[in-house]
């Protein structure tokens, strides 16, 4: 499986997978905790009224996807903080228009007919170089924007209105975190198209969710495991010829039911873990032990 | 309903709210709410669900603008004076599965004093231990929100709001979803905290709270308040359509100062 290595376009599929799944663990991390699928969802779809403004004014499409989500998550993120009902509707609306937009921009666009597929489906195999070194330079700004503001953002992840009340500027904060989704999800858009980016975004922190109770181990376990399932679909993909971003999607997918189902099962064992736990309990002769949740 | 607070004037007073009312859509939820906490108070606000305890509560915090009336804390706008007011949510709001530790929700206390892009300090986690130490939670630091009991997790809220060291500590339902030994144990722990802070606390459950606290206000929309720990026939009249509910409580202490036939 090794020689692939030698195509220039397997090593760029290779970077870009690591690439977006870094920032995917990270930016995914908060998405989970946050329980912002939905309009993370609805960003990263908007973004294809980007691609759609890319082609009619003649600019690269990437450069009018990341403008565009930009400018939607901002509104999106206003609408979801100020509106008092009918926040989802809103954002369904605005996720539908954004995808509409682009096709009708697409459609008066004077003799355009390149592979718009490649926007919605994720074209790794033909990333260039060039949006290599743009995806390594939206993983520094992710990382250093999100080390700086860590602790800010784990408060008001955690309690917004606590935070709020200790004088964190919440809104302004959380329209920084929405705005580095929007950079996530256009990045992610190039590695499983724009359709499947919300499974790149959710599913390894999802996972790792399961099996770290702390936000910087989440983000940590969510770039290895997103890397694993990216270049494990991407190998599949090459062995079976099959469309790579679906590949990677089904893998996620099939990795999330296994987690889930050991995560459940595993729970269960906290029956002979409680007798373990009571045999220690008598030899101890009585005395406490402080291993397992106290309910009092 | 008195229109000016009592003791209005004198400079120990922490929280003052004069002729307060809050509309949500048109609806009143808070009428005519005057109210004056000094320092050291120790007030209970009870009242029945929708009465308009949380609102008080966010009113006081500067997160709900009243429609009409004045309200300052410490002298100041709600809004500046949060930095000196500790505020202790209903628990049962936040998501117990986050990914997050005893400690640095303890931290989080401190963000205000902080400042954005800068670090924890060394006096900041002082601090935080201080505040682990009072509500005697120091040893479970490490673990994760969840995996405390309810107690426990109040006791860390607890230290959350004393984390940012404050001169008021508002709570909404502190007791709510507690078995009445650690509501005993928590009410405790409050009246420990009230020799160094004014304290503020709002309840649905009229019973146990009003032998720890120092004076008891009664809130269904109007705000009734006398300075005492009685619970007068007028609060009742305001607070609840129902006093016999109260009575029989079977609680082992009386709440109501003596219970007689009232003339009608």
């Amino acid at each position: 499986m090794f020689e692939v290595f030698q195509y220039e376009f397997m090593r760029n599929a290779v970077a870009a997978g690591m690439l977006v799944s870094l920032a995917c663990g990270i930016i995914g991390t908060y998405v989970v905790v946050n329980r912002i699928v939905f309009l993370s969802g609805g960003i990263s779809h908007a973004a294809y009224g980007g691609i759609g403004l890319g082609i009619f004014l003649g600019i690269n499409p990437v450069v009018g996807a990341v403008s565009f989500s930009l400018a939607a998550s901002l509104a999106m993120g206003l609408v979801s903080r100020r509106a008092r009902q009918g926040v989802d509707i809103a954002i369904g609306v605005m996720w539908a228009m954004g995808m509409a937009l682009g096709i009708i921009l697409i459609d008066i666009t004077p003799g355009y007919s390149a592979d718009l597929m490649s926007y919605l489906f994720g074209s790794i195999l033909a990333v260039p170089r060039s949006d290599i070194v743009l995806m390594g330079v939206l993983d520094a700004v992710i990382i250093v924007v999100v080390a700086i503001l860590y602790k800010e953002f784990l408060s008001i992840s955690f309690d917004e209105e606590f935070s709020s009340v200790v004088g964190v500027p919440v809104e302004r904060l959380y329209l920084v975190l929405l705005s580095l989704i929007a950079l996530t999800a256009v990045m992610a858009m190039r590695v499983v198209g724009l359709i499947l980016t919300i499974a790149l975004l959710t599913v390894p922190a999802a996972i790792s969710r399961q099996f770290t109770a702390r936000l910087d181990g989440m983000m940590v376990l969510s770039s290895i495991l997103g890397t694993i399932f990216t270049l494990v679909g991407l190998w599949l993909s090459y062995e079976f010829d099959l469309t790579p971003g679906a590949t990677i999607v089904m893998v996620s997918g099939a990795a999330f039911a296994l987690s889930s189902v050991y995560h459940s099962l595993s729970r269960q064992k906290l029956f002979p873990t409680l007798m373990q736990h009571c045999h220690r309990y008598r030899d101890n002769g009585g005395a406490e032990s402080r291993e397992l949740p106290q309910d009092d | 309903m008195q229109r000016t607070p009592i003791g209005a004037g004198t400079t120990d007073e922490v929280i003052r709210l004069e002729d307060v009312w809050v509309h949500y859509g048109g609806i009143p939820v808070l009428e005519d709410v005057s109210l004056l906490v000094r320092e050291h108070d120790f007030i209970g606000v009870i009242g029945p669900n929708g009465g308009g305890k949380t609102t008080l509560i966010k009113v006081i915090l500067g997160l709900v603008r009243p429609s009409r009336g004045k309200v300052t804390v410490l002298g100041t706008s709600p809004q500046k004076g949060r930095r000196f007011v500790g505020y202790v949510p209903q628990y049962s709001l936040f998501d117990r599965d986050f990914p997050v530790s005893v400690w640095d929700v303890v931290l989080m206390g401190r963000l205000g004093h902080t400042g954005c892009l800068r670090r924890y300090t060394d006096e900041d986690r002082a601090v935080a231990t201080d505040a682990l130490s009072a509500v005697e939670m120091l040893d479970l630091k490490d673990r994760q929100i969840g995996r405390l009991s309810w107690g426990q997790t109040q006791r860390v809220l607890i230290a959350r709001a004393l984390a940012a060291k404050p001169k008021v500590l508002l709570l909404d339902e502190p007791a709510a979803a507690l078995d009445s030994r650690i509501e005993a144990g928590l009410y405790d722990l409050l009246r420990t905290l009230n020799k160094e802070v004014t304290i503020v606390m709002v309840s649905h459950d009229i019973g146990v709270i009003s032998t720890y606290v120092k004076s008891i206000a009664c809130l269904n929309r109007r705000l009734v308040y006398h300075n005492s720990r009685d619970i007068t026939r007028d609060m009742l009249q305001a607070g609840y359509e129902c006093p016999v509910e109260l009575i029989a409580h079977g609680l082992a202490h009386r709440v109501l100062d003596t219970h007689e036939e009232v003339p009608e």
